[in-house]
């Protein structure tokens, strides 16, 4: 058993709220089983700072800014399947409710308007990711293999969606598991 | 608009309600002429309507919305509106229209500051062989260059009344090529109707199914089938309908027909009238046409004035039948018959359901038959000369002659009429078509015929065509045509099924991004499957045929978009890096992590 | 001859589904517990026949089934893989058309668009978004209208219109630019006679007219379709209506 190489997994949380990860860590002693069969390569458990070769790939959040598109290409390229999680990685979600404001609106009510930055000035360092007019989902930017919707999904629905996939069958969720809330 | 700003509505209105009577039936025909007040449709006026013709508020605002040359929001004192079917992008429509906002600082889509003009595009004028064309406030403006667009620029400037600007901007020519037995033989107008009178309806219907005659609008329906049916089917009123809303891109023949046989197709209406038993009629003329309203009102009178309309026509007691023009307002849809009825109605132009179908409960619910322009020319002809003179030109299953609109790359552009079964090698020698390489027939929402086809032949069992005939010489982009179709079914999706409205939309996406370079093997995949959507699910015959130049070109001329993707498996439908570009614009920042690859 | 009744047969995915004059397919399913997926039609008003879930093949060609009227020796199918692909995928078409973004929405779990999808089994809305920007009003006291959720039904058109008399709904605009419009020269629903015990206010199949001071009130677990799915709901009788 010991011989068989695990499955390597890597996840991320683009515009999203890492509600999905704490769902994933909702499985509770199933951690065990799951840490059985795979081990983490970029994760907010490990202290991976860039995706490598990976078997499946796990995207959490919309694409809101310039770096998403960066963390985005980088999973994609290395991972041999990608998986689109949660209603914002699925539909642009909780934060494209934005996607209805003027972008130029919104800089101005927050940075303008209500003061918060000193000397009311619209922040500009090269270090703060760029946000696109609007949030997109995952899928409009690179190409998904498969969704798995939910705001989260829960914890056994992520379980069964794991070890179907880890386990090589096609990923089937019932239908009281399929749910966009 | 605030209601304050319109404080006389109601003394404004009055006479336009005094012209139409109070039936919301007219609410169309209102709404035209409150534009052509206001250069637009005010909020007060819609209330003052909606008061006037005693219909809830919404259905005003409904069909003030629907209307393409009806405007909720002013669009300047001048409205000019470039045609761009095919053929007119192709006669450099697209640089007129950028010359000639640049030449008076506009914007396209944009009213002017000083609320004197917008420019903007509309779909197909119908004066493709005369083209580059456009509208102004209405009216047809042919043969545009950098000359009369100088000129047009200087009389708007001055501000001078469209009525009185140079009639030679206006000039529209028949451009009739080659006739045939519709257009070609003399036509005295009563002739017809005497031959019904004399040998009777039953025996004139007889004559109908005798000469094979079916729809010139595209589907071919039997005409003795379908007025037969109507003759029988029980109600109050009859009336019998003249499609005048010549919509289809490239399609103009009924211009011509309706501008120089206008006498052969209401004399085809009132012989129909005679046989169903009506005793009222509509000609719907496409708002495009609005230029041949007087003159069609003047054949009417005529007609009146010869005892050919009006009451005991010809002198038969009880043979009471007249004709009233209804305008159409910018909607392709309304070429649609069940659509076109309600239009009539002055509603929205969206089709009915069917069953049932017109012939049963057509205008206000009674039996109605809706025939196209050229369908009642013939039925004139052969009213006035007999079935077995007609059924002896053309093919066993399309009897009689076919007029086509002929546009393109070809020396010769305009009206040619020939016996159905003529190939259209024929007709690409006889227009002087060079080195064609693709024809497309009866119009986006026809056939795209590649070269290697150029034997087969116009016939409903072969090639069914509506009218129009666009040529494309070896070398055009036939993606570029691809593209400006999807864009003029996305635009004029009436938006009632969710197949249509959202599925144009979608192609439409798609087929610009391959366009811009952006398309993978993927997307051809999803136009398919888009393609099979709309033909499958959608609610009428727009939504059914808008896939069809997609799908031509991806199964004839695969080269068309092979060559213009990419060889990556996936692109995003968007532009990354300009999708920064309002983020770019507000922090200032230009540097390397403010941009995308 | 028999009764006329006993004649009137046609068949369903090879049911046999006896229908009376009159009755649409639809209706005729409903009664016999055959269902059809559908948005827009609701059998307390006049069949529509725009969302086109229901499109059923008819001896081989496609037909609207709430619109259709039954007639004698229809082939009819219904619950095929290629119908049921063809419905998801116009489910998704009003998914990406509107801004519906379920989490954020009251109507979430009894949304019959939301339960469409579940029973047609879509896990993504596939098409790019449109994001059009669309108004949210709550000028009324006690009713939200947010476009961004109208999938243009008109189920409250009809509902205002047949059984409130008041047409405080219409439609405006063409194509994609399509859109409800209120009965107030303002445009505002607050403007209009409209009334949270109107019938019209108790039709969208979405969460685009909503009662206020009622969100969230029916806890997660215990919505409509958290326990039913979309066709056990609609294929239930409808108790009858104030008249």
């Amino acid at each position: 058993m010991n011989e068989q190489r695990k499955i390597r997994l890597a996840t991320c949380s683009l515009a999203g709220c890492f509600g999905c990860h704490m769902s994933l860590l909702d499985i509770d002693e199933k951690l065990f089983d799951l840490l059985a069969m795979v081990e983490f390569d970029r994760t907010p458990f490990t202290d991976i700072k860039h995706c490598g070769p990976c078997d499946i790939g796990i995207v959490e959040g919309g694409v809101s800014n310039a770096e998403n598109v960066h963390v985005l290409k980088e999973f994609r390229k290395n991972c041999k399947v990608l998986v689109a999680i949660g209603a914002c990685a699925i539909t642009g979600g909780v934060p494209a409710l934005r996607n209805n404001i003027d972008l130029w609106d919104c800089f101005q009510e927050v940075y303008l308007y209500e003061g918060g930055l000193e000397g009311n000035q619209i922040p500009n360092d090269p270090e703060l990711p760029l946000p696109f007019d609007k949030v997109y989902p995952v899928y409009e930017v690179v190409k998904v293999d498969y969704f798995l919707p939910g705001c989260p999904p829960s914890a056994d629905t992520i379980w069964k969606f794991l070890t179907d996939l880890i386990e090589g069958r096609e990923p089937k969720l019932d239908s009281a598991m399929l749910r966009y809330d | 608009m605030q209601p304050h700003e319109f404080p006389q509505i109601e003394q404004q209105l009055a006479s336009v309600f005094e012209r139409h009577g109070c039936e919301a039936n007219k609410l169309l025909q209102i709404l035209r002429e409150v534009q052509e007040i206001f250069h637009f449709i005010p909020a007060a006026a819609i209330t003052c309507i909606a008061a006037h013709l005693d219909v809830p508020r919404t259905r005003v605002e409904g069909v003030a919305g629907f209307y393409s040359f009806l405007s909720l929001k002013s669009a300047g004192e001048y409205r000019m509106l470039f045609s761009d079917n095919i053929t007119d992008q192709m006669q450099g429509n697209p640089e007129l229209m950028r010359y000639f906002c640049h030449k008076l600082w506009l914007e396209p889509g944009k009213v002017s500051e000083d609320n004197l003009l917008s420019v903007d595009s509309t779909s197909c004028t119908g004066m493709c062989d005369q083209g580059p064309a456009a509208l102004v406030n209405g009216w047809p403006l042919t043969n545009l260059d950098h000359a009369r667009l100088d000129l047009i620029a200087e009389l708007i400037r001055v501000r001078k009344p469209v009525c009185d600007w140079p009639s030679l901007l206006f000039e529209v020519k028949d451009n009739i090529r080659r006739a045939g037995t519709l257009l070609g033989e003399p036509f005295i107008p009563g002739a017809a109707l005497r031959a019904t009178l004399e040998r009777g309806s039953a025996a004139t219907l007889a004559e109908m199914e005798a000469s094979g005659l079916r729809g010139r609008g595209g589907a071919g329906f039997s005409v003795a089938r379908k007025w037969s049916m109507c003759r029988a089917s029980a109600g109050e009123q009859h009336y019998i309908v003249c499609n005048a809303d010549e919509g289809e891109p490239g399609t103009f023949k009924d211009r011509v027909l309706l501008h120089s046989y206008a006498d052969l197709v209401c004399e085809g209406m009132t012989v129909g009238a005679r046989i169903i038993g009506a005793s009222k009629g509509f000609l719907y003329l496409r708002g495009e046409y609005r230029y041949l309203l007087h003159q069609l009102e003047q054949v009417l009178a005529q007609r009146r004035a010869a005892g050919l309309l009006g009451r005991n026509i010809l002198g038969e007691s009880g043979f009471d039948f007249d004709i009233e023009i209804h305008l159409g307002a910018g909607a392709y849809i309304c070429g649609e018959e069940s659509a076109l009825i309600e239009s009539l109605e002055g509603k929205r132009g969206r089709p009915r359901k069917r069953p049932p179908f017109p012939v049963t409960h057509g205008y206000l619910d009674q039996p109605t038959v809706v025939d196209n322009v050229e369908t009642l020319a013939c039925a004139a002809r052969i009213a006035a000369q007999g079935g077995a003179w007609f059924a002896a030109i053309g093919t066993a299953q399309s009897s009689g002659s076919k007029i086509l609109s002929i546009a393109g790359d070809c020396a010769r552009p305009g009206i040619y009429e020939y016996p159905f079964g003529i190939t259209l090698q024929e007709i690409l020698d006889d227009c002087g078509a060079e080195d064609p390489y693709a024809v497309q027939v009866s119009g986006p929402s026809g056939i795209l015929v590649s070269a290697q086809e150029f034997n087969r032949c116009i016939a409903f069992e072969d090639l069914p065509t509506a009218g129009a005939f666009t040529v494309f010489r070896r070398g055009r982009d036939l993606l570029q045509l691809v593209q400006n179709c999807a864009h003029f079914f996305a635009h004029e999706s009436c938006g009632f099924c969710t197949p249509c409205r959202v599925g144009t939309q979608l192609q439409k996406k798609i087929v610009d991004k391959i366009a811009n370079d952006h398309g993978t093997a993927s997307d051809l995949e999803e136009l398919k499957q888009l393609g099979h959507i709309m033909q499958t699910m959608s609610h009428c015959g727009l939504g059914h045929t808008a896939a069809n130049p997609v799908l031509d070109l991806l199964q004839k001329f695969p080269d068309a978009y092979q060559h213009k993707l990419k060889k990556l498996a996936f692109e995003p439908a968007f532009d990354l890096d300009g999708a920064l570009e309002t983020a770019r614009n507000i922090t200032g920042r230009d540097d390397a992590w403010a941009h995308l690859p | 001859m028999g009764a006329p009744a006993m004649s009137n047969n046609m068949t369903i995915d090879g049911k046999h589904v006896p229908f009376s004059d009159g009755q649409t397919i639809m209706d005729a399913a409903l009664a016999a517990g055959v269902y059809i997926p559908h948005l827009c039609h609701n059998p307390q008003f006049e069949p529509h026949g725009s969302c086109k879930l229901c499109v059923v093949s008819v001896n081989g060609r496609n037909m609207t089934a709430c619109t259709m009227p039954a007639a004698e020796d229809m082939v009819v199918a219904s619950n095929t893989p290629e119908l049921n692909r063809d419905r998801k995928a116009l489910v998704q078409m009003l998914f990406v058309e509107g801004n519906h973004i379920c989490p954020a929405c009251e109507a979430s779990g009894n949304c019959q668009l939301q339960a469409a999808a579940y029973y047609l089994e879509m896990q993504s809305p596939h098409y790019t978004h449109f994001y059009q920007p669309r108004a949210v009003d709550a000028s009324h006291p006690d009713i939200f209208l947010d476009l961004n959720r109208c999938i243009l039904c008109e189920l409250c058109v009809r509902a205002s219109r047949e059984v409130d008399g008041k047409n405080v709904f219409g439609i405006s605009g063409r194509g994609i630019g399509t859109h409800l419009v209120v009965n107030a020269a303002s445009g505002r629903l607050g403007d209009t006679n409209f009334a949270a015990t109107d019938k019209a206010a108790h039709v969208c199949p979405t969460g685009a007219i909503l009662i206020k001071r009622q969100g969230y009130r029916i806890p997660i677990g215990q919505r409509t379709f958290d326990h039913h799915n979309i066709s056990e709901v609609q294929m239930k009788p409808q108790e009858p209506e104030h008249e």
